[in-house]
């Protein structure tokens, strides 16, 4: 069996399953936010009753991410609904915005977009914030109500984004109808070159099997190189699975993934035991593609979809209006300080802001330093307009007032995950998609470039 | 639900439409299950369609139902996030039916399990034979689309144990018939 054979037939409690068989597992985490948790809250209600309780309030992780730093009031009322459902049923796991357990959350517009505006539990974007938090764990089932939730596949968890019905059938039993999905097989072997990152080698990926080349798939990740990519890389590559259509993105576990994953449960107080899963070495692949990392270039995705691939340096005639680097695939650690590396001591030529993923993300950049200099600083100097608000932000456009977001026609680049019309507000705003490395060499440049021309020691 | 035919009016689009382009992110703060926003939901169905591609809009002011019943697509439709806003948009808006070359699996999954709409493959691209504003029938038992003048049925892809649920109005609704969940605690 593949690595999502193997995971869903443990879950089901199944010696074995086949690929289109459908099976009741029993799901480990539920992740629910803003955005899609009230209108699972309702229909958890109607179904199971006023009364109801959640199958297991400690396996419930709430997340709210989406739209916080926002006037809209029926954005920060949701939050308030999140709380008093949290309060109600005893959740552990509530990230809220506010300390408050009784409060409601009101953003302060006077306060502006840049200074931090929230409590000490506060998570940010929750793909992220699940792994830092010690929620993703080797050989589980995690499913979210959003469709990145495929990034904890990094983790050798079964990730996938459901609805909120699905979402609200498991609240109430704690199990979940999936089919058993095929299995394309990914060869990662070599090491990617300089100026080239994981966000390159999933963009070189989707745009050769298609926007719905995974479609009902699982995409699993092996091969040598796998062991020379971080836990970052691999979350970013597994984060964008959902592009090509994928139920789900898998990695196999090594030392890496356990390191992390066992400080993070330490750190946080989740510890519990995992069991990894590896495929055997039988299992039956629906297609294998093997990708040379070395060949891998700064890659581009440009719009209308994330499947229409270009390479940067074919692009340097396309003008920019704006630079975007944020979310849960490119607001991490690392991407920050990819981009830090390009642009330090120089100037943005064009509107760039930075949204990192996590308050915990704004900590490290504050405190790491780059030639001497914290990496905030490197970035705010440069002419980024960082904020300390983390959550996904632009990424989505969300609410008129959302930091960053695209209110008029314009072309921008990105480090985020979609580009479909609209996406990152303005229905005739243009996004171009790309790695944090060429978001800055491009940045600096207004135009796209290939950030091996920019790469600095 | 459940009636074997359903005819009406049919809106045209073409590939990869979006969960952002059905419903638009700015009104994802809209609750789905508190009535008043569910039916403003329907009035922003596909309202992030660019205007220039789609002149003719789905709902004309905001005014639902909209006059279709049978969205009519190309590959890949629903594709992007797992927001359910998306599906119960459409079903808000007055659609019934959505014909596509191919589907996103969320968005599928998300159409039974609210039970709010149909999502029916087509077997050939029909997109590009069809426009917006004309007249169709689609045959839930013989799984077939046909235009309103015209004797040609164009074959669709069975849902197979999939109707069903629509059928039975979404996924607890069936989940209850197979037993896998008790009836409401109010009920019993």
């Amino acid at each position: 069996m593949t690595l999502t054979e193997k995971l869903l037939a443990r879950a089901a409690g199944k010696k074995n399953v086949a690929s289109g068989e459908t099976v009741l597992v029993d799901v480990d985490v539920l992740m629910t936010h803003d955005v899609c948790g009230p209108g699972t809250i309702g229909v958890f209600k109607r179904e199971f009753g006023e009364t109801a309780r959640v199958w297991d309030p400690d396996r419930v992780v709430i997340i709210p991410d989406h739209y916080i730093f926002t006037t809209d009031q029926r954005s920060n009322r949701n939050v308030d609904i999140l709380r008093e459902f949290v309060r109600e049923q005893g959740i552990r796991h509530f990230y809220d915005v506010i300390d408050d357990p009784t409060g409601v959350w009101r953003f302060d517009p006077s306060r502006g977009p840049l200074a931090a505006q929230f409590g000490s539990r506060y998570a940010g974007v929750c793909h992220i914030a699940l792994a830092e938090k010690g929620h993703t764990r080797p050989g589980e089932v995690l499913v979210g109500t959003d469709s990145h939730t495929c990034t904890a596949g990094a983790f050798n968890a079964f990730a996938t984004g459901i609805g909120n019905t699905d979402a609200a059938f498991v609240l109430g039993t704690g199990k979940i109808l999936l089919r058993v999905p095929e299995t394309m097989r990914f060869m990662l072997d070599g090491a990617m070159g300089p100026g080239v990152m994981a966000k390159d080698v999933i963009l070189h990926i989707i745009g050769e099997i298609g926007f719905d080349g995974a479609t009902y798939r699982a995409m699993e990740f092996g091969g040598n190189g796998v062991s020379g990519l971080d836990i970052d890389d691999r979350m970013t590559i597994a984060n964008m699975g959902v592009e090509a259509g994928a139920k789900n993105a898998i990695f196999e576990a090594d030392a890496q993934t356990t390191a992390f994953v066992d400080a993070r449960m330490k750190e946080h107080g989740t510890t519990r035991p995992y069991e990894a899963v590896s495929p055997d070495a039988e299992a039956k692949y629906l297609s294998t593609l093997r990708v040379d990392l070395a060949e891998v270039e700064p890659t581009v995705a440009v719009p209308p979809d994330p499947s229409r691939r270009a390479a940067a340096r074919d692009l340097t005639d396309v003008k920019l209006d704006r630079a975007y680097i944020g979310s849960c695939t490119g607001g991490k650690a690392s991407d920050f300080l990819a981009f830090a590396s390009i642009v330090q001591g120089r100037q943005v030529k064009i509107d760039t802001f930075g949204v990192p993923a996590t308050p915990a993300i704004v900590a490290s950049l504050k405190e790491s330093l780059l030639n001497g200099k914290s990496v905030w600083d490197i970035l705010r100097d440069a002419g980024v307009r960082m904020t300390e608000n983390p959550g996904c932000a632009a990424c989505l456009g969300g609410p008129a007032d959302t930091f960053g977001r695209i209110n008029e026609p314009m072309k921008c680049i990105s480090t985020t995950n979609r580009n479909f019309p609209g996406r990152m507000g303005h229905p005739d705003g243009q996004v171009f998609l790309a790695s944090p490395y060429t978001v800055a060499a491009s940045a600096l440049a207004g135009h796209v470039a290939d950030p091996r021309d920019y790469l600095q020691s | 639900m459940g009636r074997a035919i359903i005819g009406g009016k049919a809106y045209v689009v073409g590939d990869n439409i979006d969960t952002d382009q059905i419903i638009p992110a700015q009104y994802l703060s809209l609750v789905p299950t508190i009535r008043e926003e569910y039916e403003r939901l329907g009035s922003y169905a596909l309202s992030g369609l660019p205007v220039e591609r789609y002149p003719q809009r789905l709902t004309e002011a905001g005014r639902v139902p909209c006059p279709y019943r049978v969205i009519i697509a190309g590959r890949n439709f629903g594709c992007g996030s797992s927001r359910e806003h998306a599906p119960i948009a459409l079903g808000a808006a007055g659609i019934r039916v959505v014909i596509a070359e191919s589907f996103a699996r969320i968005f599928f999954r998300n159409c039974l399990a609210t039970g709010e709409l149909y999502p029916i493959q087509s077997s050939y691209r029909l997109n590009d034979g069809f426009e917006t504003g004309d007249v169709v029938e689609v045959d839930l038992r013989s799984t077939t689309l046909r235009g309103a003048n015209s004797s040609c049925g164009y074959p669709l892809t069975p849902l197979g144990e999939a109707e069903k649920v629509v059928a039975a109005g979404g996924l607890f609704h069936y989940a209850r018939r197979m037993g896998l969940v008790r009836e409401r605690s109010e009920a019993s």
